[in-house]
């Protein structure tokens, strides 16, 4: 049996996690098989035909496909499913939407946002935030799983040469209509895989005061990140926020500026590889996961941090 | 209109969860339990429509141990205006959760069926969705605006890009983020009618849904813990660790 793997696209490009994905489906099964549901998306086909774990690409084209509706590509996915083990996507927005909505027509019970593959049935997978990670076994026929994309790395995109099927598409479901998409353009790195990110939370105070984190975000090449207070405040946009219930960033480097650190926050980002936290309260629990933690009030302590940046003869890109 | 509001009972989530030790599970006994914070934000949203003159009934359910009535209570005292447990023992799996949901929604035919977007103890992030596949009806998920038309819904949706609008024919399923609203506290009168109010209790086996997990939970561990970092003294040699140390800027 083989793996179907759901890609994320924009019909012009491969979504970035979708590569993640394909490197998780191919520790389940080697015979990884990418579904592309889209509208006028065959230059997407071609950039996964090149993938060399991508073994073979299904292409389904349809102009109610163009915007992502769960309630138009489940019923293709389904269709599609029979001769598959396991179903998988990214558990990012996109995944998350579409995968229960397979999984409830599949009868299936399904495996959210695995870090690990143990074995073609078995995974590990974060609970309560983080706080306890579950070793769970799925005694389904057919799998359908999620995949924390920041607990595998993005497979490589070129040397491969997997043939294009067409297939048909499925009627629409005519029940849910797209409106409307507002995205936010930014020339800085995506959130969820930037090697570094810089965040700020309540202690910013204000959405103006954001301008200190952006200055050292454009110094770093970094992305901007945010608490939950800080989004729910108005201070940036829902985009940006990192935590339980939005997204999980793994960089090298993430600077925490004026967040408390509630457990909430910190299941999205603690296990960045090295994290700073600058905070003036010193009882703050973000200290206590953070490697280097400097007690400083943030807005003495960004100017000069940038001021020293600036005085460094090279950054890392 | 008729809105079903699904609620959960979780542990709550300022608690610092832990690890029992021989790895079966996380510790319950004697730890605050609250409702799942998201299902806060779906019963407020249901109460707003109703006080706007759009609903007439809010029906509050969940499904649980004997003490998840707490939960359903809870939404009582902030406007539901009944109450059903559907009470169950252990582990119950999304997947069985939308079963049972279907056929309550089958029996009492709501226009609108709420949640939240996610429960805060297993992550899961899929019963609404499924519940809407079960139902063939249309989902809108992580919603954080709504806006009733005529027979539709106008669904602000918060996705990784930014923000999506969908339009949803009646009935629907929405899951609900935390930005939806901002969820009322009940007040000492309310909570003391809403003892008065109706709680029906149901089991699975009435309902004919098969609730028997398919996920086998093998073990459950710690997260790896980080090794104690350090306290620098200035901004200067925050930046030099960062540069000479941890090699990273």
């Amino acid at each position: 049996m083989s793996v179907l793997l759901i890609a994320e696209h924009n019909n012009k490009e491969v979504r970035p996690f979708t590569l993640n994905a394909i490197t998780a489906a191919s520790q389940m099964d080697g015979d990884v098989h990418v579904l592309l549901i889209g509208n006028n998306c065959g230059d997407v086909a071609k950039l996964l035909s090149e993938m060399p774990a991508v073994k073979k690409v299904l292409h389904a084209e349809a102009p109610h496909y163009e915007n992502y509706l769960a309630e138009n590509f489940a019923p293709l996915v389904v269709k599609v499913s029979e001769n598959y083990s396991h179903i998988v996507s990214s558990a990012n927005t996109f995944g998350k939407n579409l995968m229960p909505r397979i999984a409830a027509h599949l009868d299936i019970s399904q495996v959210s946002d695995i870090t690990k593959v143990i074995s073609a049935d078995t995974f590990i997978r974060p609970i309560y935030a983080g706080n306890a990670f579950a070793t769970v076994k799925s005694t389904d026929t057919k799998k359908c799983i999620t995949i924390r994309p920041t607990s595998f790395e993005p497979c490589e995109t070129s040397g491969g040469s997997a043939p294009i099927e067409k297939i048909e598409a499925t009627e629409e479901f005519t029940l849910s209509k797209f409106i409307k998409r507002e995205e936010v353009k930014s020339d800085r790195p995506e959130l969820g895989t930037a090697r570094i990110v810089v965040s700020g939370g309540r202690g910013m105070q204000n959405g103006e005061n954001f301008k200190l984190i952006t200055d050292i975000a454009d110094k770093l090449n970094a992305a901007i990140g945010a608490s939950r207070a800080a989004v729910d405040a108005g201070y940036i946009s829902n985009e940006h926020q990192v935590g339980q219930t939005g997204k999980v960033v793994v960089p090298d480097l993430y600077i925490a500026v004026g967040i408390s650190g509630a457990i909430q926050h910190l299941a999205g980002m603690k296990e960045s590889k090295i994290i700073v936290a600058i905070n003036k309260d010193g009882e703050a629990p973000i200290f206590s996961v953070a490697d280097y933690g400097l007690e400083a009030d943030l807005f003495e302590a960004l100017p000069q941090f940038l001021e020293e940046l600036n005085k460094l003869n090279s950054i890392q890109k | 209109m008729k809105i079903l509001v699904a609620v959960k009972r979780v542990i709550d989530y300022n608690v610092q969860v832990r690890v029992k030790e021989d790895g079966t599970g996380v510790v319950t006994d004697n730890v605050k339990m609250s409702s799942n914070p998201p299902d806060d934000n779906a019963i407020e949203e249901a109460v707003k429509i109703k006080e706007a003159g759009k609903a007439t009934e809010i029906i509050a359910i969940t499904v649980g141990e004997e003490k998840s009535q707490e939960t359903v209570r809870k939404a009582l005292a902030v406007g539901a205006d009944r109450g059903i447990l559907i009470k169950t023992e252990g582990t119950v799996e999304p997947l069985a959760v939308a079963k049972a949901l279907q056929k309550i929604v089958e029996k009492e035919k709501p226009d609108l069926v709420f949640m939240g977007k996610q429960a805060i103890d297993d992550d899961c992030n899929q019963t609404g969705q499924m519940l809407s596949a079960l139902l063939n009806w249309p989902q809108a998920t992580f919603a954080s605006k709504i806006e009733i038309k005529d027979r539709t819904l106008e669904v602000t949706r918060e996705i990784d890009e930014g923000l999506e609008t969908i339009e949803v024919n009646l009935p629907a399923i929405v899951t609900c983020d935390l930005r939806l609203n901002e969820p009322r506290y009940a007040s000492l009168p309310n909570i003391m009618k809403s003892k008065k109010k109706p709680l029906e209790i149901l089991t699975a086996a009435d309902l004919g849904v098969d609730i028997t997990p398919r996920v086998q939970q093998i073990k459950v561990e710690e997260p790896p813990k980080r090794k104690a970092g350090i306290k620098v003294a200035s901004v200067a040699e925050l930046v030099s660790k960062l540069k000479n140390e941890a090699k990273v800027i």
